[in-house]
C-alpha cells in the first residue's frame, strides 16, 4: 500500500489543542494549511466517531475556522449595511441572538466563501469562515468595506472553537452550563457561563445534521485544554467520544452541507450549488447579484445531485461522471461509503437534464464505468424526534 | 499486533509469506491501521499475472483509496473472496485471514530481496518518528 498522507510539513498551523490530540493518538492531516485530527484510532475510528454522533454525542476541535466581527463605525447601521453587502442572506431578518448560513460572493456569482453570520446586536455581527480560506475572505471583507461606516476585527486566533455534536449533545451542554438552553433554538445562540468561564458564546449550530453546539472559548492552550477536559468528563456518561475531520466530512456529506473547494468554489455559482434559499434576490443590492441575475435568465448549465452507486464501487471526490454512451457529462465533487446508510453515496454536477431521481449515472473508477443513480437529498435527515426539551415541557 | 518472523515485507506495507513455489499476500498492520475503516476489496482474478513493485488491486477505507503493490511476480491462484462481504476483516487479522491473494511464484528468488521482520519493524518505527519529527 502507499500511503495516502504524505508527512506532515512543520510549518502547519496548529489549534490550541494540537498536544492533546496527539496524546489521544489522534491520526493527524494537513486540513488547509493545519495540522489537524482526522480520527482517533484509540477511541474506535472514523465510523465509531461517525455513529456517536448520529446516535449520541461526539466532541470536535473545529479552532481552525475563522472567525470575522464587523460591528458598528462612528455612527449606527453601518455594520449592518457592510453585512448586506458582503453577504447573500438577509442579515436584517435576523433578530439578536440569532444566525443563519448565508455565503460572500465575487462579482461573479461564485463563492469567496460561505459563512454563518450571527447577530451579536443590531450592528454587531460575527461571521465564521473556513479554515482554508481564512486570510482570503479577511482581505476580501477589509476591502470591500471599505465604503462603510463600520469596524472589521479578525478574531480567528481569538477563540478555541469546540463542536458538541448529536442528539445528546444538549445534555452534556447542561451539565456544563448555567445558560438556559431551551430557549436556544436551531440556529440560535446564547451568551452564558461554560466551565466557569463568563460570557461565553454558545450557538446552536454545526456541521453534522444532528442536533448540537459549538462553544467559543478563550483560545489560550490551558483554558482550552481544561475546556477540553471538563467537556470529555460531562459528556462520558453519554459515550461522547472526541471525532475528528474523517467523521465530520461523512456527516456533512450525509446531510448534503456543501464544503468549500467541492460543492462549492469561485468557478460554480450559487444556483448551480443549490444555494437559491440562503440568497435573497430582493433584499436589494449585493455583492453577485446582478451575476446571479444575468445566470438566472442564461438558465442553469449544470446542477449539484445526490448519487447513490448501484454497482459495487465508491464514487470519490473528482471522478468523473459519464453517461452510459458518452464520455464526462459532469464531475464528483464529494463521495464516500455512508456509514448511516451502509451504502456509497456521492455528490455530483450533471447538466440539469440529467438531475432528475432515478436517473442513471455512471462513474468512472479506475478507468472502468461504475453504475450510480440520482437520488433524492439530503441522504441523511435526522428525525423529527421529540428532543428532551419539548418532552420535559409537555410532560 | 506481532510481526510475523517467517513473513517477508515491503517498503509499501505488504507482507509475503511463501511456502514451496507459492507465495500468500496481504497487508500489514501498520497499512491497515493507517487506512482505517476498511470498505472495501477490488481483487484480480484468478489466472491473472502480477508483477513484482506493480500495483494488482485496490484496498479502501471510508476515507481512502490505497492501490496494493505485489511484492512478488507471478500468477494468481487464488483469491480471498471471504473479503468482499467482510473487508473489515483487513482491520482486525490482516497478518492472518484477511490474506488478499495466492501467487505462484515466477522466481522464487525474488522474495530474498524483501525485509524480514525486524528490518520491517525497524523501517515503520522510523516512519513513525519522521511523522512525530515533523509535527
Amino acid at each position: 500500500m502507499e500511503s495516502v498522507n504524505s508527512p506532515i510539513a512543520s510549518e502547519l498551523r496548529k489549534t490550541a489543542l494540537n498536544a492533546v490530540h496527539r496524546r489521544l493518538g489522534a491520526k493527524m492531516v494537513n486540513f488547509g494549511g493545519w495540522d489537524m485530527p482526522v480520527e482517533y484510532p484509540s477511541t474506535g475510528g472514523l465510523v465509531a466517531e461517525h455513529k456517536a454522533v448520529r446516535s449520541s454525542v461526539g466532541v470536535f476541535d473545529v479552532s481552525h475556522m475563522g472567525d470575522i466581527r464587523v460591528r458598528t463605525g462612528r455612527t449606527p447601521g453601518g455594520a449592518l449595511t457592510a453585512v448586506q453587502h458582503l453577504s447573500m442572506n438577509d442579515a436584517s431578518k435576523l433578530a439578536i441572538g440569532q444566525a443563519h448560513y448565508s455565503a460572500l460572493l465575487y462579482p461573479t456569482g461564485t463563492f469567496v466563501d460561505d459563512v454563518i453570520v450571527h447577530r451579536l446586536g443590531d450592528d454587531d455581527f460575527l461571521l465564521v469562515i473556513n479554515a482554508g480560506t481564512r486570510e482570503k475572505d479577511i482581505r476580501w471583507v477589509r476591502e470591500n468595506v471599505k465604503g462603510f461606516d463600520c469596524v472589521v476585527e479578525d478574531l480567528s486566533d481569538a477563540y478555541t472553537q469546540l463542536a458538541i455534536q448529536g442528539p445528546r449533545a444538549i445534555d452534556v451542554m447542561r451539565k456544563l452550563t448555567d445558560a438556559n438552553l431551551d430557549g436556544v433554538k436551531n440556529y440560535w445562540f446564547t451568551h452564558g457561563s461554560v466551565c466557569g468561564l463568563k460570557d461565553i458564546l454558545i450557538a446552536r449550530t454545526g456541521y453534522t445534521g444532528e442536533d448540537g453546539f459549538e462553544i467559543y472559548v478563550p483560545s489560550d492552550k490551558a483554558t482550552s485544554e481544561e475546556v477540553w477536559t471538563r467537556v470529555m468528563d460531562a459528556g462520558r456518561e453519554f459515550g461522547l467520544i472526541p471525532c475528528g475531520l474523517g467523521a465530520r466530512n461523512t456527516l456533512r456529506l450525509e446531510a448534503k452541507m456543501a464544503l468549500y473547494g467541492h460543492e462549492i468554489s469561485d468557478t460554480i455559482n450559487v444556483w448551480e450549488a443549490g444555494l437559491d434559499r440562503y440568497c435573497k434576490m430582493d433584499k436589494g443590492e449585493f455583492i453577485g447579484r446582478e451575476a446571479l441575475e444575468r445566470a438566472k435568465a442564461a438558465g442553469l448549465k449544470r446542477t449539484l445531485v445526490g448519487l447513490e452507486m448501484i454497482d459495487r464501487g465508491i464514487a470519490r471526490d473528482e471522478y468523473c461522471c459519464c453517461s452510459e454512451a458518452d464520455g464526462a457529462i459532469g464531475v464528483i465533487t464529494s463521495g464516500s461509503p455512508s456509514p448511516t446508510l451502509g451504502k456509497n453515496i456521492a455528490l455530483a454536477y450533471v447538466p440539469p437534464s440529467m438531475s432528475v431521481v432515478g436517473t442513471p449515472i455512471y462513474v468512472e473508477i479506475r478507468g472502468q464505468k461504475y453504475k450510480a443513480q440520482v437520488v433524492p437529498t439530503p441522504f441523511y435527515k435526522r428525525p423529527k424526534m421529540a428532543t428532551a426539551t419539548q418532552v420535559v415541557k409537555t410532560a | 499486533m506481532a510481526y510475523p518472523a517467517k513473513y517477508r515485507y515491503t517498503k509499501q506495507h505488504e507482507w509475503v509469506d511463501v511456502s514451496g513455489d507459492v507465495a500468500t499476500i496481504g497487508i500489514t498492520d501498520y497499512a491497515q491501521h493507517e487506512l482505517g475503516d476498511v470498505v472495501f476489496a477490488e481483487l484480480p482474478k484468478v489466472g491473472a499475472k502480477v508483477e513484482a513493485g506493480k500495483p494488482f488491486g485496490t484496498v479502501e477505507s471510508v476515507k481512502a483509496v490505497s492501490e496494493i503493490y505485489s511484492p512478488v511476480a507471478g500468477e494468481v491462484t487464488e483469491v480471498n473472496g471471504e473479503l468482499q462481504n467482510t473487508p473489515e476483516k483487513i482491520n482486525s487479522d490482516p497478518h492472518g485471514s484477511a490474506w488478499l491473494i495466492r501467487v505462484r511464484l515466477a522466481n522464487p528468488a525474488e522474495v530474498k530481496g524483501l525485509m524480514d521482520a525486524a528490518a520491517y519493524e525497524a523501517f515503520i518505527a522510523e516512519a513513525d518518528k519522521s511523522k512525530e519529527a515533523s509535527a
